[in-house]
C-alpha cells in the first residue's frame, strides 16, 4: 500500500512535559482520516509538528515517500480559524489567492491564473459571491469555507485540517464534507483533527486515536471500538452502538472557545 | 536652489513617507511598540559605530544601527520567549537598557561631538539644511539624501516583497508551510525599520520616528479595509502631518518635530472619532439606527399579536408602548413616527394599525 503520510517516532515536548510521545502514524493515499482524542491530547500539536511549525524533539515525517521538507508543494494546511486576525484589511479573493503563493515562490506576483484558480476554489465551497467582501464581514462558517478554498487553491495531494467543523453552521458542515469526498474521489488524502466522535463513522474511512501517545489507528471499522475509545478518553465515553464498534458515541468534550 | 524652508519641508515629507511604509506592517503585526524600542536602541548602534570608526559619516553607522535594531528585536523575543515576562514588559526592559548604555557612552566618551541626548528625542529638523554633503556634484542636505535613500529602499522592498509581507503578516503558519520563512520576513522588516529609524532619527528624533511609523498607518487602518489603500493612505497622512506640522511650528514658533508628531496625533484622533464606518461617531449612529430598526420590528410584531384581539384598543394605543414596553416617551413617539413614515403602521383614531406592508414584515420576523 502506498502511504501519503508516514510519521515516525514523533515526539514533541513543551519543556520536559511531552505533548506527543513517540507517535507513529501512517495514512494511506486517497483516504479521509480523522484524528481524535480528548482536549490537550496533542492533536493540533501532531499537525503542527508534522508540518514543521513546531520543532519536534524527535521523529521524521515523509510525504509520498520523501521527507516533508522536499514535498511542501504536495501539502496544504487549513489552520484553526481563530489563528488569524479577521480584521486584516483584505478581501476573500485575496486570502484564497494566498494558497497559490507557494507555487509562485519568492518575488513573482500573482496574476490572472492565480485569480482564476482562487475563484474556482471559491466556487467549490459556494463562496464565489463573497469574493470581493472584506474578510471581517464573514460569519464563522464562511470564514472556514474561505480557509478551505485557500487550501483547494493550493491543488495539493495531502490536506491537513485543524478542526474545520468547529462551531460551523449546517450549510458549512455539508459544504466541507462534500469537498472532502470530492478530494477523496480525486485520489487526494485528507487528515482532519476532529472533535465530534458521532460523525466519525459517517465522514471518515480511517481514524487515529491520540492521547499524547498513539492509542490506535486504522480503518474506522476495525479501530473505532469501545475499548480503544476508553483507552483514549478514559472512562468518559458512552457507547450507544450495540456491537461496540462504529456505533454512535458521545463525549461532550467542550473545547475551549466553543 | 531650494530655500532652507523648502528643504526642511521636503526632508520632513520624505521621512514621513519612508516611515509610513514599514509602519503599516508594524501596526498590522501589532508590533508598533517595537518601533519605539528600535528608534531608541539605534542610538547605541550609532555610538558604538562612532567609537569604532571615529566618524559620524561612516557607512559603519548604518551597519551598526541595522544590527542593533535586529539585536533589539532578538533580545525582546529571547526575553519574552523565556515566558518569565510578557512581550510588552520585555520591550520595556530591553530598550531602556540598551538606550541608557548609549547615553552613558555618549556622556563618557563623546562629550565634544554632535551627539547629544536632547537632539536624540526631538531631532534638529530646523538645522538639517546646514549639514550638507555633495552628491553627484549637487550640494544637498545630508538628511535629504539619507531620507530619500531610506524611502527608495523601503519602496523597492515593499514592491518586491509585498506578497510575502502580506502573507507572513496575515497568516505566518501558512507562510511557513508554503516555504516562506516568517522569521526571514520578520527580521527583514525589522532591518528596514532600523535603517529607516536611523536615517530619520538624526533629523527628527526618536519620538517623531515612532509617531510617523505608528500614527499614519493606525489612522489609515480606520479609514479603509484594503491593504494597498491602507499603504497609500498612510503615506498621504504622514506627508500631511509633516507639512501641516511644519507650518504649525512656524506659526506658533515651536519645535517642528513636536508639531509634526502632534498633527499626526490629531489626525488619528479625528479618524478615531469621525472615520466613516469604524469611527466612534459612525458606530454610535449605526448602533442607534439598529436599535430603532429593531424597535420598529418589535412594534409591528406587537401590533400583529394584538390587532384582532379584544384588547386591541388598549394594547395598540401609543400610550401602552410607553407604559408596558417601558419605552421612554420620546423614543416611543420617534419609533411610531418612523414606522408611519415607512408605511408599516397607520393611525385609526387613537389606535395604531398595521398596514399590509407592516403585517408582511411582522409575519416574516
Amino acid at each position: 500500500m502506498a502511504f501519503a503520510v508516514e510519521i515516525e517516532d514523533l515526539t514533541v515536548a513543551y519543556g520536559d512535559k511531552p505533548a506527543l510521545w513517540d507517535v507513529d502514524l501512517r495514512v494511506p493515499q486517497g483516504v479521509l482520516m480523522a484524528i481524535v482524542g480528548p482536549n490537550g491530547a496533542g492533536k493540533t500539536t501532531l499537525l503542527k509538528a508534522t508540518l514543521g511549525l513546531i520543532k519536534p524533539a524527535a521523529g521524521s515525517v515523509r510525504i509520498h515517500g520523501q521527507p516533508y521538507e522536499q514535498q511542501r508543494r504536495l501539502v496544504a494546511y487549513v489552520p484553526q480559524r481563530s489563528s488569524v486576525d479577521w480584521d486584516f484589511p483584505t478581501t476573500v479573493l485575496d486570502v484564497v489567492m494566498m494558497g497559490r503563493y507557494g507555487q509562485l515562490g519568492w518575488l513573482r506576483r500573482p496574476g490572472r491564473a492565480e485569480r482564476e484558480a482562487a475563484l474556482a476554489a471559491l466556487e467549490q465551497v459556494q463562496m464565489a459571491d463573497f469574493a470581493h467582501r472584506q474578510i471581517g464581514q464573514l460569519s464563522g462558517g464562511q470564514q472556514q469555507r474561505v480557509f478551505l478554498a485557500r487550501a483547494l487553491a493550493q491543488n495539493a495531494e495531502v490536506y491537513f485540517m485543524d478542526e474545520p467543523f468547529q462551531g460551523v453552521d449546517a450549510v458549512t458542515e455539508r459544504a466541507i464534507i462534500h469537498v472532502l469526498r470530492k478530494l477523496r474521489a480525486a485520489g487526494k488524502t485528507v487528515v482532519v483533527v476532529h472533535h465530534d466522535l458521532q460523525t466519525v463513522p459517517e465522514y471518515f474511512d480511517q481514524v487515529a486515536l491520540i492521547n499524547v501517545r498513539r492509542i490506535a489507528a486504522g480503518p474506522v471499522r476495525e479501530v473505532f471500538t469501545e475499548a480503544n475509545l476508553r483507552a483514549t478518553y478514559g472512562g468518559r465515553v458512552a457507547l450507544l452502538g450495540a456491537n461496540g464498534s462504529a456505533g454512535a458515541v458521545t463525549t461532550p468534550t467542550p473545547a475551549p472557545g466553543d | 536652489m531650494l530655500t532652507p524652508q523648502l528643504e526642511v519641508q521636503l526632508i520632513a515629507v520624505i521621512i514621513a513617507a519612508a516611515c509610513a511604509l514599514p509602519g503599516v506592517f508594524l501596526v498590522l503585526r501589532r508590533m508598533a511598540m517595537l518601533s519605539d524600542a528600535i528608534s531608541h536602541t539605534v542610538l547605541l548602534g550609532i555610538v558604538l559605530a562612532y567609537l569604532i570608526s571615529n566618524s559620524l559619516a561612516s557607512p559603519l553607522l548604518f551597519v551598526g544601527t541595522a544590527a542593533m535594531g535586529v539585536i533589539t528585536v532578538w533580545l525582546v523575543e529571547m526575553v519574552s520567549g523565556s515566558r518569565l515576562v510578557r512581550e510588552d514588559a520585555a520591550i520595556g526592559l530591553v530598550f531602556p537598557a540598551l538606550f541608557s548604555i548609549a547615553v552613558l557612552l555618549i556622556s563618557r566618551y563623546t562629550g565634544n561631538i554632535h551627539l547629544d541626548t536632547d537632539s536624540v528625542l526631538l531631532g534638529e529638523l530646523a538645522f538639517a539644511p546646514f549639514d550638507r554633503i555633495e552628491l553627484l556634484g549637487i550640494d544637498l542636505p545630508r538628511a535629504l539624501i539619507f531620507g530619500g535613500g531610506a524611502l527608495i529602499l523601503n519602496a523597492i522592498l515593499l514592491a518586491l516583497f509585498y506578497k510575502e509581507l502580506k502573507l507572513a503578516t496575515f497568516d505566518p503558519a501558512l507562510a511557513a508551510t508554503l516555504g516562506f520563512s516568517p522569521a526571514i520576513i520578520h527580521y527583514g522588516l525589522m532591518t528596514s525599520v532600523s535603517l529607516t529609524a536611523v536615517t530619520a532619527f538624526d533629523a527628527v528624533g526618536s519620538i517623531l520616528v515612532i509617531a510617523l511609523m505608528v500614527a499614519p498607518p493606525a489612522t489609515a487602518y480606520l479609514l479603509t479595509d484594503r491593504l494597498p489603500r491602507m499603504i497609500g493612505l498612510s503615506v498621504a497622512i504622514g506627508v500631511a502631518a509633516a507639512l501641516s506640522g511644519y507650518w504649525v511650528a512656524r506659526w506658533f514658533d515651536v519645535s517642528i518635530a513636536g508639531a509634526m508628531a502632534t498633527m499626526a496625533g490629531i489626525g488619528f484622533g479625528a479618524a478615531w472619532l469621525f472615520a466613516p464606518q469604524r469611527g466612534i461617531v459612525a458606530q454610535a449612529l449605526q448602533h442607534r439606527s439598529r436599535r430603532e430598526r429593531f424597535a420598529v420590528q418589535m412594534l409591528t410584531l406587537h401590533l400583529l399579536n394584538h390587532e384582532s384581539t379584544g384588547d386591541a384598543a388598549i394594547e395598540c394605543h401609543p400610550r401602552h408602548l410607553i407604559e408596558e414596553l417601558r419605552w421612554p416617551p420620546a423614543f416611543a413617539n420617534a419609533i411610531v413616527r418612523r414606522a408611519e413614515q415607512s408605511g408599516l403602521v397607520r393611525r385609526q383614531g387613537d389606535v395604531l394599525c398595521l398596514t399590509e406592508q407592516g403585517r408582511a414584515l411582522a409575519r416574516d420576523l
